[in-house]
């Protein structure tokens, strides 16, 4: 693999998918540019700067040969785990939640590594997992208590939407390992009876209070209701072909809360329309349904479940920031991959692109020569 | 899992199913964005712009006042104002204190502002300061961005140029009380920090004419309430400048005249009523009210007591005293008293046990009507008011438009006073006329209380023989009205009136007008307040002293001006009262003349006052009752 010469690597690129994550990342610009009264700062440039580095990372892994996800897997959760706890621990010490550590150049959240290493290190357990015992409850223990660790963390921080886009991608990768079907329906159920149950008890008041209004943002016109109120109007009245660059009074007036980060998608179709709306939909079905393919056409079984479970990951993180904006979701705080400013998603998205291009590469290999237990 | 042909399957069909579920959730996005832009994009593009503009009111500029020759006497001055936007400030507690750093904002400031703003609609500005210094302004613009839902605006503020010489004419302005505003039909603009009403005064009743139509601006304003730019205005329509009968100098000029006194001067145009000065001294400084009036100015003007608080033109009522007595001269004529018969005056009338005394102990001898006007002779009514009686009087007496108020005249609460017949004692006391008490009116005594206007129209209607109204909006049209009061009787009145003034033996010849050409007429009044056995003799306190009046009309030719001194508390008519008149009909013709004499006066005040201060007052309040006459 390593012998092969640039263009041919290049050649083997999946374009298509590479070209919308290029769209989305320049259109993002163009969005901050406006978001900030028609000015590079103090959004765009940064981010421009943040895009180019972590593309360039993009290609860079997508040229690691897969074994390496599959053997670097259990280490990598280990980490994101310990940084995790790191988190929770300097929260906790300085009498506040606290959710990222400072790099330096970049605030990091450890919560948005955490929800590819869920997915790598469940990939990683069945593709080792005798195919006898997939579907076996014994079985289930470790994926379980991989996904509710990190997931009963992140809830602690509290970030709910994170904590649910974990969850739902590690059971994701169950599901699709062949575990029984009973038990999704059974699971399915037990949602629809517990959650109402769970927001009265688990949530915290100000998330349970964004649940309500997000039933009812009407109710609440200036309080919690204000943030979907205004984001619809800014959607809506952007009507088919948008107000205009530059022209989006929503966002500049600052009617839009959080225009350039979480409402990033609210501020870019006020000013471009349902064209706008369109375009960025089609580039993120592109990138979805290219990952959902490679998942199908891969042959090991790592790859496939990382390949889904990525893919997937990537849609939670899409659907539930495009839900929110659109008075669909509860305001959970998710920001939109590829679109909205602030490095950690940006860095998530872009790993997660890379490692499930390196996956894409190698989809047709069917045996992945590391040994069960070896690093 | 039997193989691995059916892990792929079981892979597959999930895969598959998690693949149409990721479309069925785009198709959903995709369907709730086309919902949303294109059905219910209209809409929201109204709620979009809803946010974007914000309509806010333009309180009308006021019209101005200004006297007959267009002189200013209220007007609109520029003035730096700060308001707030309660809903847009996310802790008035703390934004108040943030501003009490920059400007002064007392206690009961922040104690009336966090009042309104727990009471009033939210997005309704309420004013923090009002008459911010040019400096502070802008100190605060520095510092907006710390003070969300501030604003700095540049309004008017009334002012009267004359300050307290036109205080009670022009009355002040206010914000408007909560019961106009419901009457108002809660009109939001009677909540507008700028909106004044006319509490007083002419800016009272003119107020509908002087308020002007409102404004308004559509702004763009973002979320946090700030105005980012102005995208309409519809301008307000200035409310009328209204032009007064007064004269603006003759008015101040009067009221420097009264200096130190208390009391009111009246001048009336004989030929149109209209009022050419109307001074009640010492008066508020209406600018003090158009502020917000501090406690210590207003505990001052309560507790003074010269009431600088009322109107003593219109809402002061005397004793007329003897500036009455051409309503007995003239009633008696008007019964046929033969104006040549004479009464012989020893120094008192006696009816019955009790003696009814002249001011000059010693008699005038034999009275004719001449001599009862220029030498105020007490007996000569005493005798023709018994003759004729109290309903003759009163009857003349409501000819002459006493006892009652002018709905002509643009001011508020007018006071009608008492001119008294057997009815209204009746009504009043449930009690008989006793004769005594028509001797007693027919000298202006007794239950006579009249305002200084009143008599002012008294002596205008005896001027000019026509039913002269009073009004206070310059160009009325002439009066022509004849009174059912023979002329003759008129100018045998008018002729007794000038040799009062101008005759050997008048009252007032002391105060002459100095002219060439211009003869005044007039009658002397004093007006007792206890009576004379009680003054008599040595130091009497400010409190106790007789009401000096004084009652002229000019020139006596072919009358024009009338005029009505009133000096609370001055002594007698011709010493208080006259000379006061004769420099304001002075200066009605001779500025200079009238201007030199009130400079030699004002030279002389300034000392007085001083010692004024220095000499105590024996405060005999208690020991004696009732001081006012009623």
């Amino acid at each position: 693999m390593a012998t092969l010469a640039l263009p041919d690597r290049l050649s083997r690129l999946p374009w298509a998918a590479i070209l919308a994550v290029l769209a989305l990342g320049l259109f993002s610009m163009l969005v901050l540019y406006s978001a900030a009264g028609g000015a590079a700062a103090p959004w765009m440039t940064n981010q421009g700067i943040r895009f180019a580095v972590l593309f360039v990372m993009m290609l860079v892994l997508s040229q690691f040969d897969v074994t390496f996800w599959l053997r670097w897997a259990y280490p990598f959760y280990g980490v994101c785990l310990v940084m995790l706890i790191g988190v929770e621990l300097m929260g906790q010490l300085r009498g506040g939640s606290q959710r990222w550590l400072n790099l330096g150049f970049m605030n990091l959240q450890p919560s948005e590594l955490m929800k590819i290493a869920v997915v790598l290190a469940l990939a990683r357990y069945y593709h080792f997992l005798p195919r006898v015992r997939t579907q076996t409850m014994a079985s289930l223990i470790l994926p379980a208590v991989l996904i509710a660790f990190p997931a009963a963390l992140v809830m602690l921080q509290p970030d709910l939407g994170t904590a649910l886009t974990i969850i739902l991608g590690g059971v994701t990768i169950v599901f699709l390992a062949g575990a029984r079907l009973w038990m999704f329906v059974a699971a399915g159920i037990g949602a629809v009876v517990g959650i109402p149950l769970a927001v009265k008890f688990l949530l915290q008041e100000y998330q349970q209070r964004r649940v309500l209004i997000f039933l009812d943002p009407e109710a609440d016109p200036l309080g919690a209701g204000y943030h979907i109120t205004q984001s619809k109007i800014a959607i809506g009245s952007g009507g088919i072909s948008g107000k205009g660059f530059l022209s989006g009074t929503q966002s500049h007036l600052q009617y839009l809360p959080e225009q350039h980060t979480d409402f990033i998608f609210a501020t870019m179709a006020e000013e471009w329309g349902l064209f706008g709306g369109f375009f960025v939909l089609a580039c993120y079905g592109i990138i979805l349904s290219w990952g959902t393919w490679t998942a199908l056409t891969a042959k090991a079984v790592f790859s496939r479940l990382a390949a889904m479970g990525l893919t997937v990951t990537l849609f939670f993180y899409i659907f539930i920031n495009l839900a929110m904006i659109m008075g669909f979701a509860p305001v959970v705080g998710i920001p939109l991959p590829l679109m909205s400013y602030g490095g950690s998603a940006m860095l998530t998205a872009l790993l997660l692109m890379g490692i499930l291009i390196s996956i894409y590469h190698h989809k047709n290999r069917q045996r992945l020569q590391t040994v069960p237990g070896s690093i | 899992m039997k193989s691995d042909v059916q892990r792929d399957l079981t892979f597959t069909r999930r895969a598959l199913f998690i693949g149409g579920v990721q479309a069925a959730c785009g198709v959903l996005i995709g369907g709730r964005m086309v919902y949303l832009s294109v059905f219910e994009g209209e809409k929201y593009a109204t709620l979009a712009e809803d946010n974007r503009v914000a309509v806010r009111l333009i309180s009308p500029r006021r019209g101005w006042l200004t006297d007959r020759n267009g002189q200013p006497l209220a007007i609109n001055q520029p003035e730096y104002r700060l308001e707030m936007i309660p809903e847009q400030v996310e802790d008035i507690p703390k934004t108040l204190a943030r501003l009490s750093r920059l400007i002064d904002l007392s206690p009961q400031d922040i104690t009336r502002i966090k009042e309104e703003a727990a009471t009033r609609p939210g997005y309704l500005p309420i004013e923090v300061a009002n008459n911010v210094d040019w400096e502070n302004y802008s100190a605060i613009n520095v510092r907006l961005p710390e003070l969300d839902g501030v604003t700095p605006v540049r309004g008017f503020s009334r002012f009267y140029p004359d300050g307290d010489a036109v205080g009670h004419l022009m009355g002040y302005v206010a914000a408007p009380t909560r019961e106009q505003y419901l009457e108002a039909d809660r009109d939001p603009l009677f909540l507008h920090p700028a909106f004044k009403v006319g509490k007083d005064g002419v800016e009272r009743t003119l107020d509908e004419r002087l308020r002007g139509e409102r404004g308004a601006r559509r702004i763009e304003v973002n979320a946090r309430g700030r105005v980012i730019r102005e995208l309409d205005t519809r301008p307000d329509i200035p409310g009328e400048n209204v032009r007064l009968s007064i004269d603006r100098d003759l008015q101040v000029f009067a009221a420097r005249r009264i200096g130190p006194e208390s009391g009111s001067v009246v001048v009336l145009d004989t030929v149109t009523g209209e009022v050419l000065a109307m001074v009640s001294m010492p008066a508020f400084d209406p600018n003090s009210f158009s502020d917000g009036i501090s406690h210590k100015e207003w505990d001052a003007l309560t507790s003074n007591e010269m009431n600088p608080l009322i109107n003593k033109s219109i809402q002061g009522l005397y004793p007329p005293g003897s500036t009455f007595k051409p309503v007995t001269a003239l009633a008696a004529l008007a019964y046929g008293v033969d104006p040549a018969d004479r009464v012989i005056c020893n120094g008192g009338y006696s009816l019955g046990r009790h003696r009814f005394a002249c001011w000059r102990r010693g008699g005038h001898g034999a009275v004719d009507l001449d001599k009862s006007i220029y030498q105020s002779c007490n007996v000569w009514y005493y005798t023709r008011g018994r003759q004729i009686g109290i309903d003759a009087i009163h009857d003349m007496g409501t000819k002459l438009g006493l006892g009652v108020t002018y709905d002509t005249l643009q001011l508020p609460n007018q006071k009608s006073g008492i001119l008294p017949d057997p009815a209204w004692k009746r009504e009043r006391y449930d009690q008989a006329w006793l004769v005594g008490e028509t001797l007693n009116s027919s000298i202006g005594q007794g239950y006579n209380a009249l305002s200084p206007l009143q008599i002012a129209v008294m002596t205008a209607r005896i001027a000019s023989g026509n039913r002269v109204m009073p009004t206070l909006l310059a160009g009325a049209e002439e009066i022509v009205q004849p009174l059912e009061i023979d002329p003759e009787h008129l100018a045998m009145v008018r002729h007794g009136m000038d040799l009062c003034v101008n005759g050997p033996a008048g009252t007032a010849g002391r105060s002459r007008l100095r002219l060439d050409n211009v003869r005044m007429g007039g009658k002397t009044g004093t007006a007792q307040v206890r009576s004379l056995a009680k003054n008599r003799g040595g130091f009497i306190p400010w409190k106790f002293r007789d009401h000096g009046l004084f009652v002229a009309f000019a020139p006596v030719e072919e009358p024009r001006y009338a005029i009505s001194v009133t000096i609370e508390h001055g002594g007698g008519g011709s010493k208080a009262a006259a000379p006061i008149a004769k420099d304001v009909m002075t200066f009605l013709y001779d500025r200079d003349q009238a201007m030199a004499s009130l400079a030699r006066l004002e030279d002389g005040w300034n000392v007085e006052r001083i010692a004024a201060e220095v000499v105590p007052v024996p405060d005999l309040d208690n020991a004696n009752g009732d001081t006012r006459p009623t």
